[in-house]
């Protein structure tokens, strides 16, 4: 079962105030955030809301009736909503709220931010769900978690990118419903977190530009041919669809892509010069792919920016490398980081 | 979207169950074929999910609505007012079982859960009532946490905990509310037709047969608690309605004005407060003791020209009011008016023409009034009259016949044909309908009377002395009056009543405490209106409805923030188990104060050396407070008074004379 957050429309208006007024009272901070219990906004749901006017309308019954019993259960129903309040806020307070990082991913690609949450407390809190707040647009939640007693527990956050570079997480709120689902509370935070953004892979694969091979009779003959298969590996966010071996796909569960080694290019020197065309971004998106797809080959590789070089390489560390530099390529805290 | 996406199994079988606790006390008021609907719906709903049967498509579902309207309407003829709109409800939460679709369905079948609790009250407030629903609202809020916590469901342990846990919390908050809220005398707008519990009780006419019915119940009519000695049993005459409209068979209230003056009433002797705890009746009637005060009314209440004490309001509900009685009085002493006068000596021509000829032979051996009255009373006395409850039947002339013939009746008759032979005689005369008696709660010190304790007598208008009370049934079962109605009967030997002997010992003494409970809970929870919250709330030195609004608030206010407080504290970290662990929170807490948290990668050694750098002055205390409690928490055998000399270097760093000027945060 999911949170709703959607409120009714007459109280969206008041919504937006509130939020105006929260969102002007966040900083960015490091993390861990413990959210302190004056930072828990709190207000009715819809049913909520639906709850207050049964309340009344019980109310009104014992009253017209002079039902003592009506009475009773009316003020027991009435104190259960207030109770439940107190109980809401007190289940988000005092949950400890770090960054967890966000993997860099291709721009286009929802990144992932996550949130560690933990308690210190001596009861476990339910039931929170965390979501960009409402200014960012497209907002996804995350599903609701437990933190328990000891440990942590992660959330994620889904963030859509459409550039490259160092993407800052927005301001996001934690909240929870829990127990009653009278109320909602909610806390606003905004982690000192930011996601790396690759350019988008182009999505053709023209052949990479060659260094002068080493030369030799047999080499050039093989030239003209396939690259050689050699072998199977797991699948990577950037592959792209025509390397995927789906033969295997129904057995494996898990996509794995075809690889191929080409020994007669041991090397490539990536620069923008090499790639096609003139708009910056597309040409870096050539060099993204040229980069994933050497990679894939195992083949060595390097990258030549204008700003920055990547020397000769191979492997996870080496790509991502790469692939950062490209990433941040004109960027002022390139250089810095 | 499938149901089971919404509601997962385990949840939707515990709705189910916690659906029969709610309605099972409905279930014995109901039509049967609504408990049957309601369980046919309960079963498909349980099949749906068990054997994956479907759920009923929309037609089928507007057919059941609408056949739920009509076969209520031909059940009560009516599909508002307090029964049948019960029993709409009942239904429609049956069938809404059957169209839950998303949250909110869920969400709606818990609200009508709650509502439903409410509309049990409108039928039965019992003691027993106040587990039911503490139980069932326990229940339902454990439904309501179970379904906004996400999958996997929590044990079902945990929310009934939870559930328990807020309830309980509830409580205290519920208590405050019920004393403080302001009450207002209701209703708000009109009450349908078959508003309150349907009650037994004095009737508004006296037909032959009436009482007879009456005084076979054991139901509580209401419960009195004197403030002073209580007036012997023979005095005790709850005075009713007053019937002076004879028809020849029945009884009576006649045509009576509504601005009809108040009786002209002397008192005399000490007066009587008692405070009484009246059933609802369903009508205006309030029974006093004869005579009730007019000096000191209960509010909204009168004393109507029959001197008898009537509400302005209907009693549907339990009415708890004090009033001031004097058994020593005189009513309308000067004289009646002709009117009255006409309309307490009429009777319809042909009646009893065996009574008028014996009487006018009295009259005709030249007897005034007073021995009218007591040769009529000596008549019941020597001839073979019996008190018994099943009397034979009368037919066309049931004075005459049972005067003559059958002799043998209970109060209504003697009443009855006494009145009767007192107008033939020209003495104006009426009867008087209420209670006799009551018995004695041992327990609490109040009384009880029930409807066995109802009673007819008669008043006969006497020139210079005005009303006055004749009991013609104490002519002949005197004990009727002495004793109270049980013990007449147990101990006159009259076997013809089949009656409930109330018994001795121990199970007297039960019944008592049961009693004495019930009439407690009556007096301080259902009779809690208006009138016992101000005299309840001015004992405690609040006056008006400002004050309590105000107390209230803070009431409220307060209970929430103890709670919330009790929540929060529990956000604390928890308290270290062993007393090393402890001193050093303490210690690293006093150098958080200053600025000077342990990081979180530091240990304690790193933590010690860090400060000793920045607390050069206390390096020493500080040292031997590190050394302590690592050798407290990580040596295998802990050196006994390595927790004393830890708790001697932490009380000394406490204590050193904080250096502000000194390192600051790093």
């Amino acid at each position: 079962m999911r949170f709703r957050l959607r409120r009714p429309r007459p109280f969206q208006a008041i919504q937006a105030r509130i939020d105006a007024w929260v969102l002007a009272r966040v900083k960015q901070q490091p993390g861990p955030v413990t959210i302190p219990r004056q930072r828990v906004y709190i207000l009715p749901t819809r049913f909520g809301y639906g709850f207050g006017l049964l309340a009344l309308v019980m109310l009104l019954g014992s009253m017209n009736y002079t039902n003592s019993m009506g009475f009773a259960l009316t003020f027991l129903i009435g104190a259960l909503g207030l109770v439940g309040m107190h109980h809401t806020h007190a289940n988000l307070a005092g949950v400890e709220v770090s960054a967890g990082g966000a993997a860099p991913v291709f721009a286009g690609e929802s990144a992932r931010f996550q949130l560690q949450l933990r308690q210190h407390g001596r009861r476990p809190h339910y039931s929170i769900a965390a979501a960009w707040s409402r200014a960012t647009p497209g907002r996804p939640l995350g599903p609701p978690v437990d933190v328990p007693l000891e440990g942590t527990v992660t959330l994620n956050l889904a963030l859509p990118t459409e550039r490259r570079g160092w993407h800052p997480a927005p301001i996001f709120s934690i909240a929870s419903e829990f127990p009653l689902g009278l109320f909602h509370a909610w806390t606003l935070i905004w982690l000192r977190q930011r996601v790396l953004v690759y350019p988008t892979p182009a999505a053709d694969h023209l052949p990479p530009p060659q260094q002068a091979p080493a030369e030799t009779g047999e080499a050039e003959a093989a030239r003209s041919g396939q690259d050689r298969f050699a072998g199977l590996r797991g699948y990577q966010r950037g592959d792209t669809l025509n390397t995927i071996h789906w033969k295997s796909l129904p057995k494996l569960q898990q996509p794995v892509v075809k690889q191929f080694d080409d020994p007669q290019a041991p090397e490539s020197w990536l620069t923008l010069d090499a790639a096609p065309g003139v708009d910056l971004e597309a040409r870096l998106s050539r060099l993204t792919r040229w980069v994933l797809d050497l990679d894939a080959r195992g083949t060595p590789y390097g990258l030549q920016l204008p700003d920055r070089t990547v020397p000769l390489g191979t492997g996870d560390q080496h790509r991502h490398r790469c692939l950062r530099a490209l990433a941040l390529h004109g960027a002022p805290e390139a250089m810095a980081t | 979207m499938r149901v089971d996406d919404v509601l997962p199994r385990a949840t939707l079988l515990r709705m189910l169950a916690v659906l029969v606790l709610v309605l099972a006390p409905h279930a014995l008021r109901l039509p049967w074929w609504e408990s049957v609907a309601v369980a046919a719906s309960l079963l498909w709903r349980y099949a749906a999910l068990q054997r994956g049967w479907p759920l009923p498509g929309m037609a089928v579902r507007v057919i059941l609505t609408v056949a739920a309207f009509i076969a209520v309407y031909l059940s009560f003829g009516r599909i508002n007012g307090q029964h049948s709109g019960t029993a709409l409800l009942v239904l429609m939460t049956g069938f809404k079982l059957l169209e839950m679709r998303s949250r909110r369905d869920v969400m709606v079948v818990v609200f009508l859960l709650y509502f439903l609790l409410l509309t049990h009250f409108l039928f039965s407030q019992e003691i027993w009532t106040l587990l039911w629903m503490l139980s069932s609202a326990v229940m339902i809020t454990a439904l309501l946490i179970e379904i906004h916590h996400r999958e996997p469901l929590l044990p079902f342990r945990e929310t009934l905990r939870l559930s328990l846990r807020l309830t309980g919390q509830a409580l205290p908050v519920m208590l405050v509310i019920f004393v403080l809220f302001p009450r207002i005398p209701g209703p708000l707008w009109g009450l349908p037709a078959d508003a309150g519990a349907s009650r037994s009780g004095i009737p508004d006419s006296m037909s032959p047969g009436d009482i007879a019915d009456l005084i076979l119940s054991e139901a509580v009519a209401f419960r009195v608690q004197f403030e002073g000695t209580p007036p012997s049993q023979r005095d005790l005459y709850w005075r009713g309605p007053v019937f002076d409209f004879y028809d020849g068979r029945k009884w009576e209230i006649g045509f009576r004005r509504n601005d009809a003056p108040t009786p002209d009433m002397r008192f005399e002797g000490a007066a009587l407060p008692y405070e009484m705890v009246l059933e609802p009746t369903r009508t205006h009637w309030l029974f006093g003791l004869e005579l009730t005060d007019t000096a000191a009314l209960p509010p909204e209440t009168r004393v109507n020209s029959d001197a008898q004490l009537v509400a302005r309001k209907r009693v549907t509900e339990r009415r708890l009011y004090r009033a001031v009685a004097r058994t020593d009085f005189q009513l309308e002493p000067h004289g009646l008016s002709r009117w009255q006068e006409a309309s307490n000596l009429r009777l319809p021509d042909d009646v009893a023409p065996g009574a008028r000829a014996l009487v006018s032979g009295w009259r005709n051996d030249g007897l005034d009034d007073p021995a009218m009255i007591e040769r009529a009373l000596r008549y019941f006395r020597q001839e073979p009259f019996r008190y018994t409850l099943q009397p034979p039947l009368l037919g066309a002339q049931p004075v005459d016949e049972f005067l003559f013939q059958t002799r043998a009746g209970f109060c209504e008759h003697y009443a009855s044909s006494f009145v009767v032979m007192m107008r033939l005689a020209g003495i104006p005369s009426r009867v008087v309908v209420g209670y006799q008696g009551g018995e004695p709660n041992g327990v609490g010190g109040y009384w009880v009377v029930r409807q066995s304790d109802a009673h007819a007598w008669t008043e006969v208008w006497l020139e210079g002395v005005g009303w006055q009370r004749i009991d013609p049934t104490a002519a002949v079962s005197p004990d009727r009056i002495e004793q109270g109605f049980s013990e007449s009967i147990a101990g006159g030997g009259a076997g013809d009543a089949g009656f409930w002997d109330r018994g001795e010992g121990l199970w007297t003494a039960t019944v008592a405490r049961w009693d004495w409970l019930n009439a407690k809970w009556n007096r301080w929870v259902l009779a809690y209106g208006p009138e016992v919250q101000r005299d309840l709330l001015s004992r405690l030195g609040i006056d008006d409805w400002t004050e309590m609004v105000l107390w209230l608030t803070a009431g409220v206010t307060g209970l929430l923030a103890l709670i919330s407080l009790q929540l929060l504290r529990g956000l604390r970290p928890a308290r270290p188990a062993d007393a090393a662990s402890r001193e050093w929170r303490r210690l690293q807490r006093h150098f958080a104060r200053q600025g000077l948290p342990q990081r979180a990668h530091e240990g304690p050694r790193d933590f010690v050396r860090r400060l000793c750098t920045q607390r050069p002055e206390q390096a020493d205390l500080l040292t031997a407070a590190g050394t302590a409690y690592q050798q407290m928490r990580y040596l295998q055998v802990p050196d006994a008074t390595g927790l004393q000399r830890l708790r001697v270097a932490v009380n000394a760093l406490l204590k050193a004379p904080v250096d502000r000027s000194g390192a600051g945060p790093a």
